[in-house]
């Protein structure tokens, strides 16, 4: 189905992915897991904990010193992405999986969760995406075209909550859908939906998850991000965990497919890996049957991205000490809300680094099976323990959280009665409970519970069979909606950005096609208060629209400020008026080391005239800086103040084949005068013929050096891999080999 | 509830399990907490779990509801309201589709309503 095919020069254009998307089929259902590879070999290197790699991707910044290298590690790398417009969430989505995310996770659209029944069409969003049957189909088509491009499956995930849970498990199994949160405790405790209808539901939806081979990921790491103190709630957690995986299990789906969302409790400066290590063990030991997929602790992240960032490398040591099969990447811009294309890239590229840095940790170290690691787990068991003892001490799960058991901010069996407390019989959907009677039927596949069939001749191990087939066994028979809506709909949004997307004016973008936002980076010399107004003020002179300013962080009280700002830019930019300057020119390695081995390159070196500059020069030459001695080449360098006689008899006496002269002085044109000279000189000596001559500085112009009848000449910016590429090539051509 | 921290007394029973009794212990204690939320899903219904079984059947999601209220308002929940539409269109010999139609328009119910107050 997959039938558009994507460059990867060329902008995914989202029009064309929703084209005939009624006749769109998902190619799979399920979860996928990475494939690992014993002793992946990738560049100079061997990996233990990897996977297989993507046949295109972006590395990290240094994989160019390697070879271009981008390992993946072995656990899925989820990222959540929902801006509000699923469509530009599109081409966020492909910039991830470059960045190596496998898990692409999409949040609800804020309400979802108490709308009976599904919601349709593309209505934009608030606090993330309404799902839909039409946004997920389409998001599921351009992540299986983007899948095919980057050489690696991509798992699709969104939420099974909310009083609408089995409707919106059904739409997913029917869509391919490949993973998905479900835990009836969320909706009970965070939701206040009731917790009879609640669990009725999730059995429903459980059901319907385990027919589609769905991933399920539960929410009891929502009890930690709202306790006071969320590394009392340990005992809690565990408890948490343990009732909405068991209770999964008995519903059927199988045990890899349950996934426990798990998230170190602390944050530095607490002593974090001293107290959440022993927490993951203790987590690890008693759900050893499930999935982890380890999440960073979001409770106490702030504005600065560097220190979530820091969080997030610290919590995935723990992973890697103990257990993540997927390990989430909570963009690390949770804290301050601005939650943008550079960031989930970002997040990942944290969590790719950090394993990979870490690849094969535990063959060379172990975790200590006595002391303080082994006590604290202990103890947190046995607390996890006591709490399910009076859970069905006090009557059971639905007495326990009437009488407030869960998210109280003591640790477990202390008690400060500020639990969430939620009534049996009440909440949202309270009073809608209905007993099935003797007859109750209902002729469909991954149906929960009892369901006469029989009287009707029906098969009860197919029940659908009764009307010849489901949604599941005939997906003709789903009934696909287009749009309710004309205004607010994904069409108007195309046609007001539409010359974005068609390339004729280009708009910075963090979230949304053109949004026009950009941050601005700032130290403002005075203290808090008055650096952000200051901020503001520099905003709006620069013409920013709606300036904000998003982190504060004190460098010192008096001294000065660390801002970041964002706003929006007015204008537009046409790319067909930018001037683009021809990319750089540059040989490879391998051909600059195979020249210079084959034909050895002695070259004299010095800055000219009366010019005491030597760090341009020693940038070009040292080996330290990237320079020219790095491919072999033997480098002869005269110092500064170098009479440009000097230079040429250098190169006479020591048979050079090139001379290199700096030059940064450029008063009354001496700087072109001293290559003037250089060129008459090794005329009159006689070298001119086998020497090579260039010469760089600041305010040299390649072309006018050329007209002082020298070889080359180099501006600013010029580096070592600019001189070695040319005096390659010349040497090349003046044999004829070029 | 506020209590404080008892964990030292409260434990003296698990003090002395094995890490594996102490396992057993927890999941064997967690069944007993879920197996009861199980039955409550095989004796019970509620609209969102009737609204998917329409769904899967082929009815449109904009039905759904419409014909999940009617099934409250008439007391037909507890038989299930796929099969509402399931009665109706063998009433009828007409497609689900259809059947779900005419029910979603607020058609055909006295038909039905009769069909299950009077027995089969």
């Amino acid at each position: 189905m997959a039938d558009i095919k994507l460059q990867p020069n060329e902008k995914l254009d989202v029009r064309n992915i929703l084209k005939d998307l009624d006749q769109y089929k998902p190619r799979r259902k399920g979860w996928t897991w990475r494939k690992h590879v014993d002793d992946l070999h990738m560049g100079p290197f061997e990996y233990h904990d990897c996977s297989e790699p993507l046949k295109n991707s972006v590395g990290l910044p240094p994989a160019k010193y390697f070879g271009d290298i981008d390992p993946q590690p072995d656990a899925v790398i989820t990222t959540e992405i929902a801006s509000g417009r699923f469509e530009d969430d599109i081409r966020r989505m492909r910039m991830a999986a470059w960045h190596g995310a496998d898990h692409i996770m999409v949040i609800r659209h804020m309400g979802q969760s108490h709308i009976d029944g599904l919601m349709e069409g593309t209505p934009q969003g608030i606090g993330g995406v309404p799902i839909t049957r039409k946004q997920v189909r389409a998001q599921r088509k351009a992540l299986d075209i983007i899948e095919d491009e980057v050489g690696r499956p991509i798992n699709y995930h969104s939420y099974v909550s909310g009083v609408a849970g089995p409707d919106v498990a059904v739409m997913f199994a029917e869509e391919g859908i490949n993973g998905a949160h479900q835990d009836p405790q969320y909706n009970v405790l965070y939701r206040d939906i009731n917790c009879v209808r609640s669990f009725v539901d999730a059995c429903e939806s459980k059901k319907v998850l385990a027919w589609a081979d769905i991933l399920q990921i539960d929410g009891a790491h929502n009890a930690n991000a709202t306790a006071r103190e969320a590394w009392k709630v340990m005992p809690e957690l565990i408890v948490q965990h343990a009732i909405n995986a068991l209770f999964s299990e008995k519903v059927g789906i199988k045990p890899e497919n349950i996934s426990l969302s798990t998230v170190p409790p602390t944050a530095t400066p607490a002593p974090s890996v001293y107290m959440d290590l022993p927490y993951a063990v203790a987590l690890r030991d008693i759900c050893d049957r499930y999935k982890m997929r380890a999440q960073q602790n979001t409770k106490y992240i702030c504005s600065s991205a560097r220190e979530a960032t820091v969080t997030h490398v610290l919590n995935m040591l723990i992973s890697k000490l103990t257990r993540a099969d997927i390990q989430s990447t909570i963009t690390p811009d949770e804290g301050r809300n601005v939650p943008w294309h550079i960031y989930n890239i970002e997040a990942c590229d944290n969590a790719k680094q950090t394993l990979v840095g870490l690849d094969g940790l535990m063959e060379m170290v172990e975790l200590k099976k006595d002391g303080p690691l082994r006590d604290k787990a202990r103890e947190i068991k046995e607390r996890a323990c006591l709490f399910m003892e009076e859970i069905v001490e006090v009557g059971g799960y639905f007495q326990a959280v009437q009488e407030g058991f869960f998210v109280d901010s003591a640790e477990y069996p202390e008690r400060n009665g500020d639990g969430i407390a939620r009534k049996i019989e009440g909440g949202i959907g309270y009073g809608y409970i209905f007993e099935r009677e003797d007859d109750y039927m209902a002729p469909v596949t991954a149906h929960f519970g009892y369901n006469n069939v029989e009287q009707y001749g029906g098969d009860p191990a197919d029940p659908a069979a009764l009307i010849g087939g489901c949604t599941f066994e005939d997906r003709d028979k789903i009934v696909f909606i287009d749009e309710l809506d004309e205004e607010d709909c994904v069409d108007r949004r195309f046609e007001k950005v539409a010359k974005y997307l068609d390339g004729e004016a280009i708009k910075p973008e963090m979230e949304w096609c053109a949004d026009g936002t950009i941050m601005i980076t700032m130290c403002i010399p005075t203290h808090v208060r008055a650096a952000e107004a200051t901020a503001l003020e520099i905003g709006n002179k620069l013409g920013l629209e709606d300036p904000e300013v998003i982190s504060k962080e004190v460098l010192q009280d008096a001294e000065g400020t660390r801002i970041e700002m964002k706003g929006k830019v007015t204008f537009d930019v046409d790319p067909n008026n930018l001037e683009i300057p021809p990319e750089p020119h540059h040989l490879d390695d391998d051909t600059l080391f195979k020249e210079f081995s084959e034909h050895p390159m002695q070259v004299v070196c010095g800055t000219v005239g009366e010019d005491e500059h030597s760090v341009g020069l020693r940038e070009i030459i040292n080996i330290k800086h990237g320079g020219i001695e790095k491919w072999g080449i033997k480098v002869e360098y005269l110092g500064t103040s170098v009479p440009v006689e000097k230079l040429v008899d250098a190169a006479v006496e020591l048979n050079a084949d090139a001379i290199l002269a700096s030059t940064i002085i450029s008063h009354d044109n001496v700087h072109y005068k001293n290559m003037k000279r250089i060129n008459e000189l090794a005329i009159e000596k006689g070298i001119r013929d086998k020497v090579i001559i260039a010469a760089g500085g600041t305010q040299v112009v390649p072309e006018e050096a050329r007209n002082t009848g020298i070889d080359e000449g180099f501006g600013r910016d010029s580096h070592g891999i600019d001189v070695a590429t040319f005096l390659a090539e010349e040497a090349m051509r003046r044999r004829g080999d070029l | 509830m506020k209590r404080a921290d008892d964990f030292a007394q409260r434990r003296q029973h698990i003090a002395n399990l094995t890490d594996e009794e102490l396992y057993n212990r927890f999941w064997e204690l967690t069944s007993q907490v879920v197996d009861p939320l199980l039955e409550l899903g095989r004796k019970n219904t509620t609209p969102s779990v009737e609204r998917a079984v329409l769904l899967r059947m082929g009815v449109s999601s904009l039905d759904t509801q419409k014909i999940v209220e009617g099934c409250m308002d008439r007391g037909l929940m507890g038989h299930g309201a796929g099969h509402v539409v399931y009665k109706l269109s063998k009433a009828r010999n007409i497609s689900i589709r259809e059947a779900s139609e005419l029910l979603a328009k607020g058609e055909g119910w006295d038909e039905v309503t009769a069909m299950f107050k009077g027995g089969k």
